[in-house]
């Protein structure tokens, strides 16, 4: 990284996850960002740049929704930019982040994630149905958990999954949130309990699915010089990576999340990893539904294709196991604010390298981990690596 | 630190309506151009392809869905900028300056005509709770700004209705423009008080267009072409969103944006060293009152300028030589990149009639309108 | 993270919260109206549709026969340069049961959708679609359909010109 600048991050927050909060969208934006900037050590005077990450407007109810959240996420006066890439935003908000502070235009950056789904009305799954063409798909009267459960049936049939091993999944990340002060859905639930839960959209079943929530996530990312000032314990942004498959996503072969592989790739050769699942000691792939998680691991090189579902089996992806997975309880567990919650996940990165994540904390003394989303029409990868 | 050039750029539009091509035709059209402009292939030498689109304007809930193939982007590196063309072009800027990205590709659009309550969104963009319930066209922001402004700085409404009368003969010489006219004075004067004081004519109407630009590092852009536009420094800041506690007068957001843009770039007097500059007038007084933020003028000093003819394309300081948003048409998202066309064009010598002798240094600006005061401003030159 | 925070910030409500006007809330519907281009692409695939044809537009650099058709090939970054029908039958790539309507309500009587690879078209070039006219648990990966059309005069352009697509017999050679 020679001639190349690091940034580090000093500070994280977040609110709590809920399917519904009293605090407004910048309300929430307020309070993570604050947490966070306590955390650093540091204040809003000392931020010279904001970016915010949130998802479609019509969750919120508000045109140009980055607009209206400025000042709740702390950019009055400041230079501020709003990125947006669906369901992939919130780990491509520190992202762009990170290249704030390493382009060497500002030597620190607030970073913020927002969603407040609740205001949409009577149910959140309408501001989705205009995710689609308007002329080819929307006629159909789509519905978005459809074409995760085209996804999904078509991952299984491929390699001859069965829904209790991705259910396994389901079970992992809602025990794990029992230990997440924030989570939404934390419990002690079964492979059964998943397997008789309602169907939505065969093979989606309702405890394979993450909730609609509001909430929001915040960190604080600054230049090496400023790290060294405000800590001893700095987390280093040493992989970014991001991609975007075709729109004609009916034309893909939707086993295999190529994109997540392309954004791993380009992320790992920044960070200089070559052999992803021995050198990544800790990661929070994207999990809004259970078999995300196996697919997101397969994409991200984390094991091979085809074979998430059988390290799930093994407790390989448990807290105690070589490969802890979703420490955090991820979205199924701690809820799915949208970009809130796939920031949360580089917050619980954060806390999981600086030994900070209390009774989740993974055994072992973790120095390298990953974090990614992954949204759009199911072709979007975001990916973090941090090294302590 | 790598310098940072603009080696392409493709425009379709601007034009009232485009209606035989869709939103994502129009994009290919544009990118095909840059593509071509720049020598460069697509699918093989960009590094990240940045898009700046809001999703209301555009129908959709994740517009970024519908972006790469037109771009020659799909398993590339892509993301959208929720804001103006020229915050794109900042969030470029950023990605080249890292060290670890050689070209950017960086693309703004409107397909304005596809929208058909354009102003209905606008009032959606109003705080939902305080000022959204009070109804009413979202444009009484602008005559509220408007007069609080003429007020403070005594400046005239004819010198605002002659902003109108420039920028649309300036466009009459413009191949991208929409609405170039030979007007007078008093058409404008005498043209429809929509928002007291803001008249009909001095309101820019919206336009169907695209514009796609590819940037470059120094290494790659001394390879790439002869004629490397520099990025000298790139400014950007958003005032408050609050209609209660902002200032009515002074455009403090542009202002601020400015100063970032001139620190960077090595600017001391603005008004001796800039050449030429594209100022946002979405409404006419916005031009004046972004001309004095942008410190071209003193503040209440932009009205006599312009009436002195010094703000013309063969005046001392031509602003708006490309007819502006209200000659070319106001393309939303891109209307910061439409600015920043006419600066590349005129600082490759390449804007024909319209062409400003002996520039170069050029100042492009954007702000994203009601009700935001979000402002950025670039700096560009034609010498490293 | 958990040592110094003792309470993490957030209200929860409940919806009956909402309902019983135990919070102040403030309603609005955006008026947000739309008129898309087709674009010369799907303009053309929309007046085939109305004829209860299917077409797909190709590339001479890759080879692709690309459903739905579109000016220009995404792989080479260069325009199509032909039109070609495809056929209306196809072998269902992936399905689902739906329980769940486009607003998320509850239905009685599942949709049932699939990407269906149209037969004559590239490798993997599906659309989606509904399927009808067959048993929920009948239906396989790989099985052959067809499209079934609207008649004539109820057709208008449009994707729904399309009923559902159905089940073909294997024809015995
Ligand atoms: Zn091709």
């Amino acid at each position: 990284m020679f001639g190349k600048k690091r940034v580090a991050i000093v500070g994280a927050g977040l609110t709590l996850f809920r399917r519904r909060l009293k605090e407004t969208g910048k309300e929430l934006s307020y309070e993570a960002s604050k947490m966070a900037l306590d955390a650093a050590g540091m204040e809003l005077g000392d931020m010279q740049s904001v970016v915010m990450g949130t998802a479609p407007d019509a969750f919120d109810g508000v045109h140009m929704k980055g607009e209206y959240l400025a000042d709740g996420a702390g950019a009055y006066r400041k230079p501020y930019t709003r990125v947006f890439v669906g369901g992939g935003t919130g780990v491509f908000t520190p992202l762009a982040g990170w290249w704030h502070v390493a382009s060497g235009q500002f030597d620190s950056c607030l970073v913020v994630a927002e969603e407040k789904m609740s205001s949409c009305y009577p149910h959140p799954q309408f501001a989705f149905t205009t995710i689609f063409d308007p002329i080819l798909e929307r006629p159909l009267g789509m519905n978005l958990i459809w074409i995760f459960a085209l996804e999904m049936h078509r991952y299984m049939h491929k390699h001859g999954i069965k829904k209790e091993d991705i259910a396994r999944v389901s079970v992992k990340n809602k025990g794990n949130a029992l230990d997440h002060p924030c989570a939404q859905l934390g419990a002690k639930i079964t492979v059964e309990d998943v397997l008789n839960s309602e169907i939505m959209a065969w093979p989606v079943q309702r405890l394979d699915v993450s909730p609609t929530s509001d909430g929001a996530s915040a960190l604080v990312l600054v230049s090496e010089d400023v790290a060294k000032e405000v800590t001893d314990n700095p987390v280093w942004i040493d992989g970014a990576g991001w991609c975007i498959d075709s729109t004609h996503w009916t034309n893909r072969d939707l086993y295999y999340p190529d994109y997540v592989e392309c954004a791993a790739r380009m992320a790992y050769k920044m960070a200089g990893i070559k052999n992803p699942p021995k050198e990544i000691d800790v990661a929070e792939p994207y999990d809004p539904f259970d078999y995300k998680e196996l697919h997101h691991m397969e994409g991200l090189l984390l094991c091979k294709k085809g074979e998430a579902a059988k390290l799930t089996a093994e407790g390989v992806t448990q807290r105690d196991g070589d490969l802890p997975i979703n420490p955090s309880g991820g979205l199924l567990g701690v809820g799915n604010p949208i970009a809130a919650a796939g920031l949360m996940k580089v917050c619980e990165i954060f806390w999981q390298l600086r030994g900070e994540a209390g009774k989740r904390q993974i055994p072992g003394d973790p120095r390298t981990g990953l974090a990614q989303a992954w949204g759009d029409l199911m072709q979007y990868g975001s990916v973090i690596v941090l090294r302590r | 630190m790598s310098e940072v050039a603009i080696v392409g750029v493709g425009c379709v539009g601007f034009q009232p309506i485009l209606p035989e091509l869709s939103y994502k035709e129009l994009m290919y059209e544009a990118a095909v151009k840059a593509y071509d402009d720049a020598g460069v292939d697509p699918r093989k030498d960009i590094d990240v392809f940045v898009t700046c689109a809001e999703d209301y304007l555009e129908g959709f809930s994740i517009f970024d869905e519908f972006v790469p193939d037109q771009l020659g982007a799909v398993l590339r590196h892509l993301f959208t900028v929720s804001g103006d063309g020229l915050l794109g072009l900042a969030n470029a800027y950023m990605l080249i300056k890292t060290g670890h990205f050689d070209t950017v590709v960086l693309e703004a659009h409107s397909k304005a005509s596809d929208l058909l309550t354009l102003m209905d969104v606008i009032a959606f963009a109003l705080d939902p709770v305080l000022n959204r319930p009070l109804g009413g066209h979202p444009y009484y922001v602008a005559g509220m700004e408007m007069n609080r402004y003429l007020h403070d700085t005594c400046t005239t409404v004819e010198q605002c209705a002659q902003v109108v009368v420039k920028n649309k003969k300036n466009a009459c010489g413009n191949p991208y423009a929409a609405y170039g006219a030979n007007i007078t004075l008093d058409q404008v004067l005498c043209s429809d008080m929509c928002f007291y004081p803001l008249k009909k004519l001095e309101i820019s109407t919206p336009a169907d267009g695209c514009v796609v630009m590819v940037l470059a590092s120094e290494k790659v852009a001394e390879k790439l072409t002869d004629k490397p536009v520099w990025v000298k420094g790139v400014g950007w800041c958003t005032e408050t969103p609050n209609l209660e506690t902002r200032d009515w007068s002074k455009a403090v957001d542009t202002r601020l944006a400015a100063e970032m843009a001139y620190k960077t770039a090595k600017i001391h007097n603005p008004r001796k060293e800039i050449d030429l500059a594209e100022v946002n007038d979405l409404f006419a007084y916005k031009e004046l009152q972004h001309m004095e933020a942008l410190k071209l003028c003193a503040y209440g000093e932009a009205g006599k300028l312009t009436e002195e003819g010094v703000t013309a394309r063969n005046g001392e300081l031509p602003v708006n030589p490309s007819g502006g948003l209200l000659g070319m048409g106001y393309g939303l998202e891109a209307s910061g990149t439409e600015k920043l066309l006419e600066v590349v064009l005129q600082l490759r010598g390449e804007a024909g009639r319209r062409q400003v002798s002996n520039v170069e240094v050029g100042l492009a600006h954007a702000w994203r309108g009601i009700p935001t005061t979000t402002g950025i401003a670039a700096v560009l030159s034609n010498v490293k | 993270m958990s040592e110094k925070i003792k309470n993490y910030r957030g209200e929860a409500l409940k919806s009956a919260d909402i309902k019983e006007g135990r919070v102040p809330t403030e309603k609005c519907r955006p008026k947000a109206k739309f008129a898309w281009s087709a674009g010369i692409a799907i303009g053309r695939f929309l007046e085939e549709l109305k004829k209860a044809k299917i077409i797909a537009s190709t590339c001479s650099k890759c080879g692709r026969i690309m459903v739905p058709p579109r000016i220009y090939c995404e792989n080479c970054f260069k325009p199509t340069d032909g039109w070609k029908y495809v056929k209306d039958t196809g072998t269902i790539n992936t399905y689902s049961v739906s329980y769940l309507a486009a607003d998320a309500t509850r239905l009685k009587e599942p949709i049932l959708v699939a990407i269906i690879d149209l037969d004559g078209a590239s490798e993997g070039m599906g659309i989606i679609h509904k399927l009808g006219e067959v048993d929920k648990e009948k239906i396989e990966f790989g099985m052959k359909v067809r499209a079934v059309w609207k008649p004539k005069e109820e057709r208008v352009g449009s994707i729904t010109d399309i009923k559902y697509f159905k089940p073909v017999k294997e024809e015995t050679p």
